[in-house]
């Protein structure tokens, strides 16, 4: 196995990452109670170092990691800043809440510590090259993610999310490995590119196709996908909202980032034009665009009828990887680049609507719907800053979320599926219903405590922060979308 | 309609002060409701005088887009910012900076957090200006939406008992008929191309010049499903039947000023965007679908003239008398003579001054005895004769009588629409009479018999209601007599329109 130091030098900000893990351990363990402003500290520093450090030393081409294990390319640069960034939003907002600060358990800074490698496992997700570190990258996150579930261990909740979470999560991985096994028993490789040499000319189409279905579906269940979705609800409910908020922007885009790589190295032969030539005879776009539209549609079904906001997101963020799928579904580079555009614009209003609904949890108690009645009157800058994302969810303009959209829409149309982007129009439609029920309850209704809730002002300043992008990038995104274009073309072999 | 003429920054102006407005309008303190009402009122009269500016300095003689501006938006999707004038959007950017303005001195008695009110009347304002300026698809498309959400607010918060069904219904159904036309446009998008570039292009000139229309597009089963697609979302907005019934739960339930803009602008806006887009850029779909959007036209006049006919309510009346006169528009669209298409436009104004009249004395009646049915009054005109003078002369308009401006909307529509389609044409004369029945038996309830004792020392409009009224009034009486004026305003215009459909 070679092992060459100057493309190792690209693989710092992970490095940076699993050191600041320990370092976060070490902190809460040496300050022990009260302090976990410290181990906050600590976080917060790796990660701004390590996005400094990857800002700074940005990969011009595929640098390989540990032999083929990983590769760092513009594309992995895309996902690494994301994650980054995702991380340190997610842990500033966390400390301000109670579910996580005011949690009946001891060691409290571990939190901190669990954020740390879960940022290094979705880094590491998106630049896995390998079989084996598919699953592993895929393992660590899910391990994490376990952790993180059950967090407020006291809580029955969100021990029962937990574990549901882990008994699903067994199941999957099991699957992906299966999946993992058969694709060397067939090819004799590891690595993306050995196996994408050996499968795509020639080889054994149906056990091929069961392999990648069961990879398929271990991805699925990452980015809740149905029907590999069912955790989702219960989990997003019972976790502590800081870790919805991050299960739904974070992991989520890594599940996307490894299903792109994997699918677009291993399985599709570069020919410019972007047709699957691994498996011919299958018609893979009619599956995805199946697996799409199902996705989206249940989704937002599912969310009509929910009375508590976190699960309500919960199924909006399966609604959601519908439209994610319609990218892929299309395998053009004008797809999988408004994947990543999505990707972003997903994070910033679904960080921003949970933020909300963490600085109201942190008051009320409560993510009940009817809870929030009457807080347009009670806290109006908080009520707009929420409608504001809500309309970003749903697609309307001048938000970030309907310029992505568009992007979906366009590469749908473009790419001659017409029909898909009919179907994700009139799911924007219902989705524009049950986010709009979030904003009738705040302002249409009343409740009988008048008076302001008395936020704190860390958390009006962050979410101002991102509504603040929610809007302008609606208004003007070229940069944001030269960045994704240039991540995504690199991939294809630009 | 494909050239340009006069470059100016005048209408940027006019879209975006109102915006600046209600952002100026957010900083000032929740408690001072009068500083609110004034900053609202003061900000709607610039658009207003800039209106009446762009009326008189607007040459009539050309067809060409004038007062344009255009600067590059997202270079990387070529979206311009572009806008533009011709014959047909003055007249709508007119009746918006008028009507908008009244709204505001209607508005004046709200009471309810006036801030965010007045501050969502405003946005509101620049949306719709900003659809009948805009040239470029997307950033159209863009203002379309934008209006939707302070309209959604708006009834919500500030409407009847029944406003959070009537405002989800109306967000719901207008959505689900632009997000058709989002599909159309990105269509339309990847298959235009502009002649000097050769890149894709949002820009409406090059849409409506089918020399730049790609391969694909000249099929002609696309074209028909991309007007369809177009079709539907404007024929929500309009409300063409089947998809109007949203509009009387939305109007009645809207406050007042609301209401007044709903009918006045939103609905001229489904209308407008026939005519701006699907007429010049897919001309031989409108051909093949005039005799459908006659008949539909035919539908709506006779339909909503017997559900007006059936109603008790006051507001939901005037609002199905909205669904009727809106049919004579389609009538004198469907027909491609200048006669019909002049009527149409006309029509298009007149319905938008007229029934902000009827609106707004319906409110008068409503802030006075806090309900609007019908048989609930009786005789108010031995103690309201001011009131009653203005009512009638609004419901005489409506029903197009000589010497006011509904009137000629309504004959030359007919004038055109007779020879082409005869007996829709015919069908839909019946709607006059049925008009006739339900303004003049309204007026008999409300305002002739026996006084109701319950109203005997009932106000009578007072000075400010009478001043949201009156300019109106007067635009129905001068047009009524006088028509040349505007007839020449939106003549050039659309006649160039028509020529582009094919015969």
């Amino acid at each position: 196995m070679s092992f060459n130091w100057s493309d190792a030098a690209f693989f710092w900000p992970e490095a940076i990452m699993a050191l600041t893990f320990v370092a976060c351990l070490l902190t809460d363990l040496l300050t022990r109670e009260r302090r976990h402003g410290a181990t906050l500290s600590v976080l917060i520093l790796g990660a701004v170092v390590a996005l400094a450090v990857a800002v700074a030393n940005p990969p011009r081409g595929a640098h390989d990691i540990m032999g083929t294990m990983m590769v760092v390319d513009p594309y992995a640069q895309f996902f690494r800043v994301l994650f980054l960034a995702v991380t340190l939003i997610v842990a500033v907002f966390s400390f301000s809440s109670r579910e996580i600060m005011g949690a009946d358990r001891e060691n409290k800074g571990e939190y901190y510590a669990y954020l740390a490698v879960l940022c290094f496992g979705m880094m590491v997700m998106a630049e896995a090259n390998n079989l084996v570190m598919l699953v592993l990258s895929i393992e660590l996150v899910s391990i994490t993610s376990y952790i993180l579930a059950g967090y407020a261990r006291m809580s029955l909740r969100s021990s029962e999310a937990s574990l549901k979470y882990v008994l699903w999560g067994a199941v999957s991985s099991g699957l992906m490995l299966y999946g993992a096994s058969i694709l060397y028993g067939l090819s004799g490789a590891m690595s993306f590119t050995g196996l994408h040499d050996r499968l795509v000319f020639g080889g054994n189409e149906l056990a091929t196709l069961t392999a990648c279905v069961l990879i398929l579906a271990g991805i699925g269940y990452k980015i809740s996908a149905v029907p590999f979705h069912f955790w989702t609800p219960d989990v997003y409910e019972g976790a502590p909202t800081p870790v919805a908020a991050i299960f739904a922007a974070g992991p989520k885009a890594a599940g996307f980032a490894l299903l792109i790589r994997f699918f677009y190295t291993a399985l599709v032969q570069s020919d410019g034009a972007g047709t699957m030539a691994a498996l011919s005879s299958i018609q893979w776009p009619w599956l995805l665009a199946f697996l799409s539209v199902i996705t989206m549609t249940w989704g937002n079904l599912a969310a009509i009828r929910q009375r508590n906001v976190k699960r309500l997101l919960a199924y909006s963020s399966i609604a959601h990887v519908g439209y994610l799928l319609i990218g892929f579904v299309l395998l053009s580079e004008a797809g999988l680049s408004a994947i990543l555009f999505y990707l972003i614009a997903y994070a910033i209003m679904n960080l921003g609507a949970f933020l909300v609904v963490i600085a109201l949890n942190n008051r009320l108690g409560s993510e009940d719907i009817d809870e929030y009645r009457g807080i347009g009157f009670r806290e109006p800058l908080l009520a707009v800053i929420m409608v504001v994302f809500l309309l970003s969810l749903a697609g309307i303009p001048p938000t970030f979320g309907f310029i992505a959209k568009f992007y979906l829409f366009a590469a749908a149309i473009d790419g001659q599926m017409g029909w898909l982007a009919f179907i994700a129009v009139l799911n924007s439609v219902i989705s524009l219903y049950y986010y709009m029920r979030i904003a009738k309850a705040m302002f249409f209704e009343h409740s009988e405590d008048e008076g302001g809730l008395g936020l704190s002002p860390v958390h009006m300043v962050l979410l101002v922060v991102l509504a603040v992008p929610t809007l302008v990038l609606g208004l003007y995104w070229s940069p944001v979308k030269a960045f994704a274009d240039a991540s995504m073309h690199w991939l294809l072999g630009g | 309609m494909t050239e340009l003429a006069n470059p100016s920054a005048l209408l940027t102006w006019m879209t975006f002060v109102p915006l600046l407005g209600a952002a100026i309008l957010v900083m000032l303190p929740s408690n001072n409701k009068t500083a609110h009402r004034w900053t609202a009122l003061v900000t709607a009269a610039i658009p207003l005088a800039l209106a009446i500016q762009l009326m008189f300095s607007f040459d009539r003689g050309t067809s060409a887009i004038q007062f344009w501006q255009k600067t590059p938006w997202i270079r990387g999707f070529n979206i311009d910012y572009f806008v533009g004038v011709d014959g047909i959007s003055v007249a709508m950017v007119l009746l918006t900076a008028l009507l908008s303005f009244l709204c505001i001195g209607a508005s004046w008695k709200i009471e309810k957090a006036t801030k965010g009110y007045f501050a969502l009347f405003l946005m509101l304002e620049t949306g719709m200006m900003g659809v009948f300026v805009s040239l470029d698809f997307f950033l159209f498309y863009v203002f379309w939406e934008v209006m939707l959400l302070p309209m959604y607010f708006l009834i919500g918060i500030w409407g009847g008992p029944r406003r959070e069904y009537a405002a989800i219904k109306f967000f719901l159904y207008t959505l689900a008929g632009s997000v058709l036309m989002l599909l159309a446009m990105i269509a339309l998008y990847l298959n235009v191309r502009d002649p000097n570039t050769g890149q894709h292009t949002f820009n409406m000139l090059y849409m409506m010049n089918q020399v730049n229309h790609g391969a694909w597009l000249l099929n002609v089963n696309v074209r028909h499903l991309i007007f369809m697609f177009l079709f539907i979302g404007f024929a929500v907005k309009v409300p063409i039947f089947p998809f109007h019934t949203w509009l009387p739960d939305a109007h009645v339930e809207a406050p007042t000023a609301v209401s007044v803009i709903l009918a006045g602008v939103l609905l001229k806006m489904g209308t407008y965007g026939m005519l701006r887009i699907c007429y010049p850029i897919l001309p031989d779909a409108v051909r093949w679908f005039a005799l459908p959007l006659a008949i539909l036209g035919a539908i709506n006049i006779i339909y909503g003239a017997f559900c007006a006919l059936a109603q008790k309510d006051m507001k939901k009346l005037v609002a199905y008398s909205s669904v009727s006169h809106m049919g004579y528009v389609l009538l004198g669209m469907a027909v491609f003579n200048e006669a019909g298409i002049t009527g149409a436009m006309l029509q298009m104004f007149n319905h938008g001054t007229i029934t902000a009249m009827l609106f707004l004395m319906v409110g008068v009646i409503y802030d006075r005895a806090h309900h609007r049915e019908i048989n609930g009054f009786g005789g108010l005109g031995s103690v309201m004769p001011r009131y009653t003078t203005v009512f009638s002369l609004a419901l005489f308009a409506a029903l197009g009588l000589p010497g006011l401006s509904g009137f000629v909307g309504e004959a030359l529509v007919f004038l055109g629409a007779f020879p082409v389609y005869r007996v829709v044409t015919m069908v839909s004369a019946v709607g006059i009479i049925i008009g006739a029945t339900y303004v003049l038996w309204m007026l008999q309830r409300v305002f002739l018999g026996p006084l109701n004792e319950k109203y005997a020392d009932i106000p009578d409009i007072n000075a400010r209601e009478l001043a949201t009224v009156i300019p109106l009034a007067a635009i129905v009486i001068f047009i009524g007599v006088y028509p040349a004026p505007f007839i020449n305003m939106v003549k050039t215009s659309l006649i160039t329109l028509i020529g582009m459909i094919p015969g």
